[in-house]
């Protein structure tokens, strides 16, 4: 065990809890940043004057009618940025627009001493636009070559040699739904000035550091003179890792120029058509197989729908590249990624970050090649896990490809998956009407930011004179239980019990230069800061505790606040008594953490390396129900087990495993964003902008029976206390349930059919399935006919 | 003339003056305002139950019952005199609810966002008289605990983080409330009775008749007016849509608009009684509603929205107009020049247009009896749960000897107004029931109305959902059908 995952006797972590805020969470005391408006008088709201243009150049903007609007304080417009007028790093997001780029586009923003005043504002405010054609789908934007970023290409032999002699070649194409974040709590940003004219923005934010990176150049001052505090987020997934930045913006640049504090939260339609989301993919491909079903080779060309700006979208690309493999050892492969421009909001991180998109087509093309090959898709999959050791495409070695093999054993067996599915097959010859389905998808996914650079954390821990002890270190809490378990790694460093220690709320004034809390990184990079800086702290008392006790500072240990030698005979001293005496001593008492994750390192323009310190792996099994007048379907039975080394709080692994399995259901099945691609006047709006016509999974689509194990023996070498990261790899568990659609589709027709199904899975898009498979003949009926796969024998 | 005391809402037990308000103001910006910040806004149209706050409402089964609703929807005005109790009066974190301590011990919150509304929508579940004996009846299956806790009541809110297992859990570790439980003791006296308000602010008024001819004579005078009952629609209007009214008149508290009646050829339902208190009152004697009511939006919005509404609405996606249609409904219209009659099938005239005039006011549903035997209400929505219809249709067949002796079909989503489907009923009437009029009348109802493709469903899933269905209703009824074929 390495000292970084090494526990010492009775760790806090591993320790089952609800998160820390919990009892504030359901009295409702827990603050969230619209929840400080109250408190803070003389707040301005600010509302922003939106585009009805998907395309447009503005050519005029007179903001005086809307002064005349009683309660109107500001209108902000360009001519009032003093520094950068630029919402992102990329410098291709222009704060105050020239050219509106999609329908929606946030031209100015009116100030108010009411949220009424404001919007009355907005609508007062007069522009004029000249409209410009505009490109709304990414198969528009490939026809027109409209691409941004720089094109990435993954190869690993000679793919189209390979694909020439292989026994069966298949290949289709595959366009599939971005996803909106809907976090329950939208976007929001509330900015005072301080003395001095120094800014304090609390802003529900990922990534303060960069937050307030943003503020410093839109206000043109240095970083020092601007804090950034994110009390807790209501939810973010990754569409508040750089999209919160503009906003934050907005709110800092009227405070100062208004000397009010601000409040600039979005509703939620102006979250949805403002704010960027999950990417939608156009694929298309070519899979080889031998006789057995080994997968010899893939060419696929991934285009990324980036929006009107690059956001995220390189780096997600680059991870949806370096997850086409999934679990599945390909020895020759190509794969093209680029990244296309259209006149839609900037779609930005989202729970996997690209390798969900990258998965998914591998997943769907062995669906759909299955019954083509003739082999039971389960066997498929099976068949094509990498062994141990064997490399990934990029070049990085699989070292625990025996955990896939031990998850998906597991579920097949705890789950009775042979059992079960010969009930289906029983099941569906008698019912004409309904069917059932079974499939299981395994998930590998790449731990760390692709990114090197970003792989490093840093942590603030106080102890004070009475011996309680204060943290912070450089994560958000989003309510993916991050503060839960640092202070459970903090409590097990220290030797306390968790009652001690207080974590205090995110702020770039204690930690600076933070990494985005993202890329399922926060417990591995935090934890290991607040574990470096606890022992920085606990290693000092050793010395003082060892002088008391006539020991060696070796000998010394901590354990539920009471410090001790190896041998009882040396007696033992009090936590709060032993920092009391190391003060009088003139002990530091506090300490910085940091770490780096080593053993990184990656060449973005090979795309080769080893940009993850391990994987993740987790395997699902979904049964599904689905009937055949409708395509409605519903969950009957989930088994999961997950790899997430030794958990530091398993009810918080369980609630990430269960709720990204959930939210990837979702973007899956359900979820479904449409953007009018009409040429009539809406062209470019987006269709469904607010919960009632956006549907995220309800109770309804809860499975009804979820069973999840966390995967045994699973220690992680390279984590903090031999943990591995949650947040993202379950959300990929849920391809399970899309597979068992197809299998329940596919058995309303002859045995042997292969299905080709939309995604989302709606209920729709099954029902057009089933009727492609009860009358594989005549497809005409269904509107979007997905394109036919052409297979042959070689 | 209405007289008015001095508005107030009492909270967590606390009466709280009601000054300034304006008639567009929620009761959730009132309560936030107030720096109770546990209700959240969501998405300000009563989809994700984030603001989910108690009321007290007159109850079924106990005088009054605590009653869970979107506060981002409810003015605050219309709850002039009303007790209301937020997840802040439940319990405090020192001193946890039940319903509190079983989600935050289980891992029922995350991001904690949505979780005061849970809280709010679960205590009213906890809270519901009802419960114990649906308990002990013990019809325990994936949507109702072994305590009697019907998940539906959880229908309207929406959590992005658990998967909602945890919450379930939680919902189905809830014993019955303790005897020295204050809110529990509460619902044995009555509510608070409405009482007749008049708010005016910036020119904006906010009125409360407290009758319905103040409230004929109100209309007639200023024809401008918006009428609201659970503002469910209106709501969503003034949050999303921006729209204010110089006047809105709150009718949802008048006793003339209160009765449900069950005669020998007629029930009566008044029109501002609730979805949920119909159901309740009506307890499965009318059966296609029966098969509706779990189906019509979310628990929260049923504690809201009323009879009356979801007609006046005239929206061609409202749930009930094809459960009504298919039960030959008539609407009874009341002005101040008396009452009239009109079958549902001829009060819409166009997309969201009726001929109710200016100065009348939906006072009624009238259902004739006896009812027809063979019922079924078909939605077709992206979610099972709390989505609006792509395509509705409501059934209500005779079979008699075998042959179809009457039918009546009502749709919505396939048209500017709800329909009735009178081709498919023609050619199902005197037919006998088998596969093969079945087959035949399916193609028939496929080609009914003019469905529209948009994000909801493309205009063939429409059409293929209008015939599937009545497949679907032929092949799950067999009991209904002759033994074709000795097995």
């Amino acid at each position: 065990m390495s000292a970084l995952s090494q526990r010492p006797d009775n760790p806090i972590v591993g320790i089952p809890m609800p998160h820390e805020s919990a009892a504030l969470h359901v009295t409702g005391e827990a603050l969230y940043t619209d929840d400080l408006v109250g408190r803070i008088a003389g707040t301005l709201h600010a509302w922003p004057v939106q585009a009805p243009h998907t395309h447009a150049l503005i050519t005029a903007l007179r903001t005086e009618p809307a002064y005349a609007v009683p309660g109107v304080v500001r209108v902000l417009t360009a001519d009032d940025v003093p520094g950068v007028n630029d919402a992102g790093v990329k410098h291709d997001e222009p704060l105050f627009p020239t050219e509106v780029m999609f329908h929606g586009h946030a031209v100015c923003w009116v100030l108010g001493e009411t949220l009424e005043a404001a919007r009355l504002g907005a609508a007062a405010v007069e522009v004029d636009y000249d409209p410009l054609a505009s490109l709304v789908t990414v198969q528009e934007a490939i026809a027109a070559e409209s691409f941004q970023g720089t094109p990435r290409n993954l190869a690993r032999g000679d793919a189209t040699a390979a694909l020439a002699n292989a026994a069966h070649v298949f290949e289709g194409e595959f366009e599939f739904a971005g996803q909106e974040h809907f976090y329950l709590e939208t976007h929001v940003s509330l900015a005072l000035v301080d003395e001095g004219g120094q800014v304090l923005v609390h802003s529900s934010t990922q990534h303060p550091s960069e937050t307030q990176e943003i503020v410093a150049h839109v206000l043109g001052v240095p970083s020092h003179e601007v804090t950034v505090q994110c009390l807790r987020m209501g939810g973010a997934f990754g569409g508040k890792e750089m999209q919160p930045h503009g906003y934050a913006a907005i709110a800092a640049l009227g405070a100062t120029l208004t000397g009010r504090p601000v409040r600039l939260r979005l509703n939620r339609t102006q979250d949805m058509t403002m704010s960027g989301k999950r990417h939608g993919f156009h694929s298309t491909w070519r899979a080889g197989f031998d006789d057995e079903g080994h997968l010899l080779a893939l060419e696929a060309t991934l285009t990324a729908d980036g929006g009107w700006s690059l956001d995220l979208s390189e780096p997600v690309l680059a991870r949806a590249l370096c997850h086409i493999d999934n679990a599945y050892w390909v020895p020759d492969i190509r794969v093209d990624g680029r990244v296309a421009r259209t006149n839609k909001t900037s779609q930005t991180a989202f729970r996997g970050f690209g390798g969900p998109q990258g998965m998914l087509v591998m997943e769907d093309l062995l669906g759909r090649c299955a019954p083509l090959l003739g082999i039971d898709p389960l066997e498929l999959r099976r068949r094509n896990f990498y062994q141990q050791d064997q490399t990934t495409p990029y070049g990085q070695p699989v070292r625990q490809a025996d955990r896939l093999a031990a998850c998906w054993d597991q579920v097949a067996e705890s789950g009775e998956v042979a059992r079960r599915r010969a009930e289906i097959t029983e099941f569906n010859s008698r019912h004409p009407h309904t069917k059932r389905g079974l499939a299981m998808t395994p998930v590998k996914f790449g731990i760390s930011f692709n990114l090197t650079a970003f792989n490093q954390a840093g942590a603030l821990v106080h102890v004070y004179k009475d011996g309680s002890v204060l943290i912070n270190h450089g994560g958000t809490e989003m309510g993916q239980g991050l503060h839960t378990k640092m202070l459970q790694v903090a409590a097990t460093a220290l030797g306390l019990p968790l009652s001690r220690v207080r974590l205090a709320p995110t702020r770039t004034d204690k930690v600076p230069n933070t990494s985005a809390t993202a890329a399922s990184s926060g417990a591995d990079l935090n934890g290991a800061a607040i574990k470096n800086a606890c022992e920085q702290i606990r290693e000092r008392l050793a010395q003082v505790a060892g002088g008391r006790l006539g020991i060696s500072p070796n000998d010394v240990r901590f354990d539920d606040g009471i410090v001790r030698g190896l041998s009882p005979a040396s007696g033992e001293i009090g936590w709060n008594e032993l920092v009391n005496v190391a003060y009088h001593q003139r002990v530091q008492l506090w300490a910085a953490g940091f770490y780096r994750t080593e053993g990184l390192h990656w060449d973005p323009n090979v795309m080769q390396g080893e940009p993850f310190k391990y994987f993740a792996n987790g395997v699902a099994a979904s049964e599904v129900e689905v009937d055949g007048f409708t395509g409605a379907y519903t969950l009957r039975r989930v088994d999961i087990v997950h790899d997430v080394g030794d958990s530091l709080s398993p009810l918080i692994d369980i609630g990430q495993i269960e709720g990204g399995f959930v939210q990837g259901a979702g973007w899956l099945t359900l979820e479904d964003l449409r953007w009018d691609t009409s040429d009539g006047p809406n062209r470019g709006r987006l269709a469904t902008q607010a919960a009632s016509t956006y549907k995220l999974p309800s109770f309804s689509e809860m499975p009804d029976d979820f069973r999840v194990k966390l995967l045994e023996k699973a220690h992680e070498e390279g984590a903090v206390y031999g943990s591995k990261a949650v947040g993202e790899p379950p959300l990929m568990l849920a391809f399970s349930v899309r597979e068992a659609l197809r299998e329940a589709a596919a058995a309303f027709g002859p045995a042997g059919t292969s299905v080709d199904l939309g995604c989302p899975a709606t209920p729709e898009a099954v029902y057009w399935a089933i009727d492609r498979a009860r009358t594989p003949q005549a497809p005409e009926t269904a509107p979007d006919p997905e394109p036919a796969m052409a297979g042959r024998k070689g | 003339m209405t007289t008015t005391s001095a508005p107030c809402v009492t909270v967590n037990g606390d009466q709280v003056p009601l000054t300034g308000v304006a008639s567009h103001t929620t009761t959730l910006d009132w309560l936030r305002g107030r720096g109770l910040t546990g209700a959240k806004e969501g998405c300000a149209e009563g989809e994700c139950g984030a603001c989910s706050v108690l009321v007290a409402r007159p109850g079924t089964d106990t005088a009054t019952e605590w009653t869970a609703v979107n506060a981002c929807l409810v003015p605050v005005a219309a709850l002039d005199g009303q007790e209301l109790v937020t997840s802040e009066g439940l319990g405090s974190s020192s001193d946890l609810h039940p319903v509190q301590q079983e989600l935050a011990v289980r891992g029922g919150s995350q991001c904690g966002y949505c979780t005061p509304g849970f809280v709010c929508s679960l205590a009213a579940e906890f809270y519901r008289p009802g419960r114990a004996a649906d308990a002990e009846a013990g019809s325990c299956d994936h949507e109702h605990g072994p305590n009697g806790v019907d998940l539906h009541a959880l229908s309207g809110n929406l959590c992005r983080c658990t998967g909602y297992r945890p919450i379930r859990d939680a919902a189905y570790a809830l014993g019955a409330p303790s005897e020295d439980d204050a809110l529990a003791t509460r619902r044995q006296a009555p509510p608070p009775e409405p009482r007749p308000t008049r708010i005016a602010v910036d020119g904006a008024e906010f009125v409360r008749p407290e009758s319905l001819d103040e409230t004929l004579a109100l209309l007639t005078e200023r024809p401008e007016a918006q009428v609201v009952a659970g503002s469910t629609d209106w709501g969503v209007e003034v949050n999303i849509r921006g729209r204010r009214a110089p006047l809105v008149v709150a009718v949802d508290r008048l006793p003339e608009l209160r009765s449900l009646t069950v005669g020998d050829d007629v029930i009566e339902i008044g029109a501002a009684l609730t979805l949920t208190e119909i159901e309740r009152r009506l307890d499965g004697q009318v059966p296609l509603l029966a098969e509706l009511f779990p189906q019509f939006a979310s628990r929260l919005i049923r504690n809201g929205a009323t009879i009356g509404g979801n007609i006046g609405t005239a929206s061609p996606i409202g749930d009930a107009p094809p459960a009504l249609l298919a039960l030959d409904a008539d609407v009874v219209l009341a002005s101040p020049r008396g009452e009239r009659v009109v079958p549902l099938a001829d009060y819409f005239t166009g997309y969201r247009e009726t001929v109710r005039a200016a100065d009348e006011l939906i006072r009624s549903v009238r259902l004739p009896l006896p009812l027809a035997p063979l019922v079924g209400f078909h939605k077709i929505a992206k979610r099972r749960f709390d989505d609006i219809s792509s395509v509705a249709v409501g059934y209500a067949l005779e079979i008699a000897d075998g042959d179809v002796v009457r039918a009546r079909i009502g749709l919505g989503g396939v048209a500017a107004t709800p329909i009735r489907a009178v081709a498919t009923e023609d050619a199902l009437v005197g037919q006998p029931w088998t596969e093969e009029t079945v087959r035949r009348a399916a193609a028939v109802l496929a080609g009914e109305g003019t469905p529209m493709d948009d994000h909801r469903a493309s205009a063939s899933y429409r059409s293929a959902m209008l015939g599937q269905s009545l497949l679907r209703l032929f092949h799950t009824r067999p009991e209904t059908r002759r033994q074709e074929v000795p097995a």
